[in-house]
């Protein structure tokens, strides 16, 4: 989930490198990597099998498009064996031409969405966007009988907090939140491991922290025995002192970069999701993930319609065709976080259906996780403005009038230098 | 004359569509509220962002002096070269500018981390581990590596066309070289300073991608915040139209008060 620039920006950097490397040796690594894409290009030539045909060919021959908004990196398309290249799928099965394109977090989806001046017909923003976008009448309701499919969706994930009465999306992915951390490093037993870890003064420096308000403020609402979802003003401001002790602590403030610093050994202990950690967990085997045991933020990436959306018909069957067993299943193969979905659940491995990070089980989510609801504006702008104080918290208080008073004695100096100028033209003249 | 107007036209056409409207929907956005009433609430509340204009400002003006004062002797140097060295030395300077600014400061960052490059050589010799990233000393940085070419070519550009002849005048006619370069060299290169100083000062001051890769999120800079206010949790436009204003009248008043100081009344912004 969350933005994932940096990965491929990484993959940008390794590329040039790679290219520069066998460009100037003329053999080796640059061979060796062609010679691999094409061996599994050849063995993911898989053949797909949809329940009903009928329903997928009915747009066939009318170039119908449909503008499809994902996070990055979040589909499958087909470079790994076995798995599929699901929009092309898509356009090969139904004939509706798939525009795909990314963003990288929810805010940038919603900024577009209001912005105006592009449509989408398919979009997957996180919980609480889906809970704001609903309050703000800015999805279509679904119509279920053109998503046979949503019949695969586990129980648990039906009727969600953020979309209570399951009208306008359908689950796509889901993860927790847990902490990342170098086992050579921190010597507390992993049981024992909660999120005051991330208070912990014997790590100063090596810890690091969610850049992003919504995250934050949960880990230290759970330690603090608050919901994640509260407005009120009181528990929000607390939770805000509770961040500003942490700032002596934390080394940096990032998102993605984590997946990097982690990977590096920059950092000795961060929060993250637990896709993208079981990821960094097969680059580095110093490294472990723990979900807390007091508990964690639960997410849920769902598929929506936007108003303003001119296919909707279409943009639902991609949605159902989404669903389809083996596409979903290509896709979670592909993007490592958790399913929804019980046919795709069916068809993972063992190893992945037992870990208890990716499927910690039904018991374990009802009682320790909670899913972020979108808050009230008040308690929004509250969160924004106690968490840009404490980003940019100094030691002494800033007195507000620095910068009128600044402006001013610029102005005057202006005015200053003119006259003299004025006088000297004068002088000039005789 | 008349003819050659016609040329400028389109430019015209694009300033207007492109500088002007946005321009005038950034005022407008900044002094109406969301229902599209007049109010001043918003520029009124960018004075609790104070301290973050204050040290925007600050680490802008100190990148901007370290860029002149290491592109001043290198510019001076390079306009004094032959005439083919000159081209082959400018490519190197223009060499950094053509890969992609953010793989520049990315680069950066596995440099300066606790287990980067520098980091590990210092290791070998016994010192450290530094802290190098997220501090403003590294944002400084990110702005002077990434600016100081701006300033180089505007400063190399009107050296260039300092007579080599004035400068053996001075000397002829009894100046030191430290007075030639003060009394002859400096005055005459006035001009390519302001232009250097106005191409560094401006974007380092609204940067927000060096302060973010680079100052681990905790050294906020107006950039960041005015970034915050589009794309952060609390969808703001109105508060970042009126912060991007408050910005662009400072900038305006430096610029204005710097020109005040070329003697040629050249206006270069």
């Amino acid at each position: 989930m969350k933005n994932h620039i940096f990965r491929p920006l990484c993959a940008v950097i390794c590329a040039a490198l790679l290219t520069g490397c066998s460009g100037a040796a003329g053999t080796g690594s640059g061979t060796a990597e062609n010679a691999e894409t094409s061996e599994t290009e050849e063995s993911e030539a898989q053949t797909l099998t949809v329940s009903d045909m009928d329903y997928y060919t009915r747009f066939k021959g009318q170039n119908l498009s449909i503008n499809v908004y994902n996070w990055g990196e979040y589909i499958s398309t087909g470079t790994d064996a076995g798995t599929l290249n699901v929009n092309a799928e898509f356009t090969k099965l139904t004939g509706i031409k798939v525009n795909y394109t990314n963003y990288a977090t929810n805010e940038e989806l919603y900024a577009k969405l209001k912005g105006g001046g592009t449509y989408y017909d398919v979009i997957i923003p996180s919980d609480y966007m889906i809970s704001k976008m609903i309050k703000e009448d800015m999805l279509e309701p679904l119509n279920f009988d053109n998503i046979p499919n949503f019949s695969y969706i586990m129980p648990t994930f039906v009727d969600p907090a953020y979309d209570p009465d399951n009208a306008y999306s359908v689950p796509y992915t889901w993860g927790t939140v847990g902490l990342i951390y170098n086992t050579t490093m921190i010597d507390i037993p992993k049981e024992d491991i909660d999120w005051d870890i991330l208070w912990n003064e014997d790590y100063a420096d090596q810890i690091l922290m969610f850049d992003n308000p919504r995250d934050a403020f949960a880990i230290s609402e759970i330690m603090m025995g608050y919901s994640i979802n509260t407005e009120d003003p009181v528990e929000l401001t607390a939770a805000a002192n509770k961040l500003k002790e942490q700032k002596a602590v934390v080394q940096a403030y990032v998102m993605d970069e984590i997946f990097d610093k982690m990977a590096a050994n920059d950092a000795w202990i961060a929060p993250y999701y637990a896709g993208d950690a079981l990821t960094i967990l097969e680059d580095n085997e110093d490294l472990d993930f723990v979900v807390p045991k007091s508990g964690t933020n639960l997410f849920v990436d769902a598929m929506c319609i936007p108003k303003g959306s001119r296919q909707k018909e279409a943009a639902e069957m991609y949605i159902n065709f989404m669903c389809e067993p083996d596409i979903a299943y290509s896709n979670i193969d592909y993007i490592c976080y958790s399913t929804p979905h019980s046919g795709a659940y069916e068809m993972l491995d063992e190893e992945t259906r037992n870990n208890p990070v990716s499927y910690p089980g039904n018991d374990y989510l009802d009682e320790n996780t909670t899913i972020f609801v979108n808050l009230s504006d008040e308690a929004n702008l509250q969160m924004q403005t106690l968490w840009t104080e404490m980003k940019s918290a100094e030691n002494e208080t800033p007195n507000r009038w620095i910068v009128p008073v600044f402006l001013l004695i610029c102005l005057g100096l202006m005015i200053f230098v003119l006259i003299r100028r004025h006088i000297r033209n004068k002088k000039d003249i005789y | 004359m008349k003819k050659l107007k016609a040329f400028a036209a389109p430019y015209l056409v694009w300033m207007a569509v492109f500088i002007v409207v946005p321009l005038l929907m950034v005022a407008y956005f900044a002094f109406t509220d969301e229902e599209g009433h007049f109010t001043l609430d918003y520029i009124a509340n960018v004075g609790q962002y104070t301290n973050i204009f204050v040290r925007s400002i600050w680490l802008a003006i100190i990148a901007t002096v370290i860029c002149l004062v290491l592109a001043y002797p290198v510019s001076f140097i390079l306009s004094r070269m032959k005439k083919h060295h000159q081209g082959t030395m400018l490519m190197i300077v223009m060499l950094p500018m053509w890969m992609n600014f953010l793989l520049r400061t990315y680069a950066w960052m596995t440099l300066l981390g606790n287990n980067g490059i520098i980091n590990n050589l210092l290791g070998m010799i016994g010192i450290g581990p530094l802290k190098l990233i997220n501090t403003e000393g590294a944002v400084v940085l990110g702005m002077v590596y990434n600016y100081l070419p701006f300033m180089i070519l505007p400063l190399y550009s009107v050296m260039v066309k300092i007579d080599k002849s004035l400068i053996e005048a001075a000397s002829d006619l009894g100046c030191n070289p430290v007075s030639t370069l003060f009394r002859v060299v400096v005055p005459l290169s006035v001009p390519g300073i302001m232009s250097g100083v106005t191409m560094v000062f401006v974007p380092a001051i609204s940067t927000f991608i060096i302060s973010r890769m680079l100052g681990g999120g905790s050294n906020l800079l107006i950039g960041d915040l005015i970034e915050m206010q589009f794309l952060g949790n609390a969808y703001n436009p109105h508060l970042g139209a009126g912060i991007s204003l408050v910005l662009m009248v400072i900038i305006l008043l430096i610029m204005t008060i710097m020109n005040q100081f070329n003697p040629d009344d050249q206006v270069l912004i």
